[in-house]
């Protein structure tokens, strides 16, 4: 039974697409078979973090409006053989979609995959609107500070009314990621912590990603943080939480970064 | 003794009633006119059952035969034509409906069927059982809202009596919206962005640091909104 699920946050630059492509990727590995949906027609990101830029030839836009097939615009991923990326659209906008394009669209990519991720893009308007709109279950993306909680609390009151599921009367499960997570900033006072971000969202949390350069360097090279170093704080943190997404209970890490604080002491520094 | 009744005349009096009368006012080609009647006629069956209609042919140049002819022809569609308008009285037809003038233009009311008024009581309470997200605005005049969780920062909450939340009053809260100066707000820990009672109104930024994230009451006292700790 396929899942349709939408990663998105109403506040742009808070980690949807870097989100979306480390926790398609770790479903992936694990064997599932996964698309991951760029959504943001007109201001495409998804295909260069998946490194697949180069490949793209028809998009999302394309296979609404009927002038190419869904085959023709999945693109399969190097790495990993069950994953696939559906582009968006770089010279449209997002007027270019239709709900009943969408509709059609997401309907055929459920009966071929197990996991369809919609990477929605920033705003309340029609583009992040289509890319909830047919959703199953969301992620819920915010960085630990206050205009991003506030804009991911409103985006949560959307997917509540706006979407099918809502709409139906159902109850749309959802799920907060926290990403850009700074124990020391947190520890001293300067970021929202984990508890009072829960307290004000009310919804569960599905994982906590530590600010890391290692994000940084996958998406400079075209990879999901996931594949590119899966050692790595942010990748582990990530895999954690797609295998929470997939019923696993595995116990939720607040990460840390131990060398850094121990040369951060060695140096007679404050954690920064 | 011969008493004689004489009968009473009966003198006829003669009234003066005005009516309303719709005023068709056909065009040529006579053809495209009945079709635009039987289009109107199709949309509203029975529209004009029943209603006086006077036609008015000084936009066409009909004979008295032409005249007669477009009569029955209305006639057939359940169109009873009542009188005749902007043609010459002489040479027409003694069948046909009599010459009308004077007519004055008016404003036709529509007569709107009433809507049947809700028999149901009004509810005096309205109970929100999910949290109030930021940007959402809920609007309850007729009495007291509850929310069982919080009010996220930007949503509003709109009463017209009292406001009671069992989370965090992050957002706007405004009780007693029609007058009702005698309506309070609580909540279980306040961090409002602005409360109101009866239009009367504090921001956070008077709102005392001592009673933030405390459970408290708001209420007004004359002019003046205070805000007291509930514990």
């Amino acid at each position: 039974m396929a899942k349709v699920l939408v990663v998105t946050s109403g506040k742009g630059g808070v980690g949807k697409t870097t989100s979306t492509a480390a926790i398609g990727a770790a479903l992936a590995r694990d064997g599932e078979k996964v698309v991951v949906v760029d959504f943001d027609v007109g201001l495409r990101n998804l295909d260069l973090i998946m490194g697949a830029e180069r490949r793209v030839v028809f998009d999302l836009v394309n296979v609404a409006q009927g002038v190419a097939k869904l085959s023709q615009a999945l693109i399969r991923d190097k790495r990993l053989e069950s994953l696939w990326l559906l582009p968006a659209s770089q010279t449209r906008d997002k007027d270019a979609l239709t709900d009943d394009g969408v509709r059609d669209i997401i309907a055929d990519l459920r009966t071929k995959f197990d996991w369809v991720i919609c990477d929605s893009p920033a705003g309340i308007e029609r583009g992040a609107t289509l890319a909830m709109r047919y959703a199953d279950e969301a992620i819920v993306v915010t960085n630990p500070e206050v205009s991003s909680v506030r804009d991911a609390d409103r985006i949560i009151g959307m997917l509540d009314s706006k979407t099918v599921k809502a709409e139906a009367g159902e109850q749309m499960k959802k799920h907060v990621l926290i990403t850009r997570y700074d124990t020391g900033r947190a520890a001293r006072g300067e970021m929202l912590s984990i508890d009072d971000i829960l307290e004000i969202l009310a919804i569960p949390l599905l994982g906590i990603i530590p600010e890391s350069q290692d994000v940084l360097k996958a998406s400079n090279v075209g990879s999901p943080v996931t594949l590119n170093d899966a050692a790595s704080l942010p990748a582990r943190a990530y895999t954690d939480a797609a295998r929470r997404l997939n019923g696993e209970t595995i116990a939720m890490m607040v990460p840390t970064e131990q060398r850094r604080r121990f040369m951060d002491r060695l140096l007679g520094r404050r954690a920064a | 003794m011969d008493s004689k009744v004489e009968p009473q005349r009966q003198v006829m009096r003669l009234r003066g009633r005005s009516y309303l009368a719709f005023v068709f006012s056909p065009f040529m080609p006579i053809v495209n006119w009945l079709e635009e009647i039987d289009a109107t006629h199709a949309r509203s069956p029975g529209f004009f059952v029943g209603r006086p209609i006077v036609l008015d042919l000084s936009a066409v140049d009909l004979s008295s035969h032409g005249i007669a002819h477009l009569v029955s022809n209305l006639e057939s569609r359940g169109i009873r034509v009542l009188g005749l308008e902007g043609v010459e009285a002489t040479g027409l037809d003694a069948g046909l409906p009599p010459v009308l003038s004077g007519g004055r233009g008016c404003a036709i009311e529509q007569a709107e069927p009433k809507q049947v008024e809700d028999q149901r009581p009004p509810t005096p309470s309205l109970l929100l059982q999910t949290p109030v997200r930021s940007g959402q605005r809920i609007v309850f005049a007729e009495g007291d809202i509850t929310v069982l969780g919080s009010v996220g920062s930007g949503a509003e909450i709109v009463a017209g009596g009292s406001i009671h939340v069992y989370g965090t009053l992050r957002g706007r809260a405004m009780a007693g919206i029609n007058g009702n100066a005698a309506a309070r707000i609580y909540c279980q820990k306040i961090e409002a962005e602005l409360v109101a009672i009866d239009g009367y109104y504090q921001t956070a930024e008077d709102i005392g640091e001592t009673l933030r994230r405390r459970p408290a009451q708001a209420w007004l006292d004359g002019e003046v909104i205070r805000i007291t700790p509930l514990n």
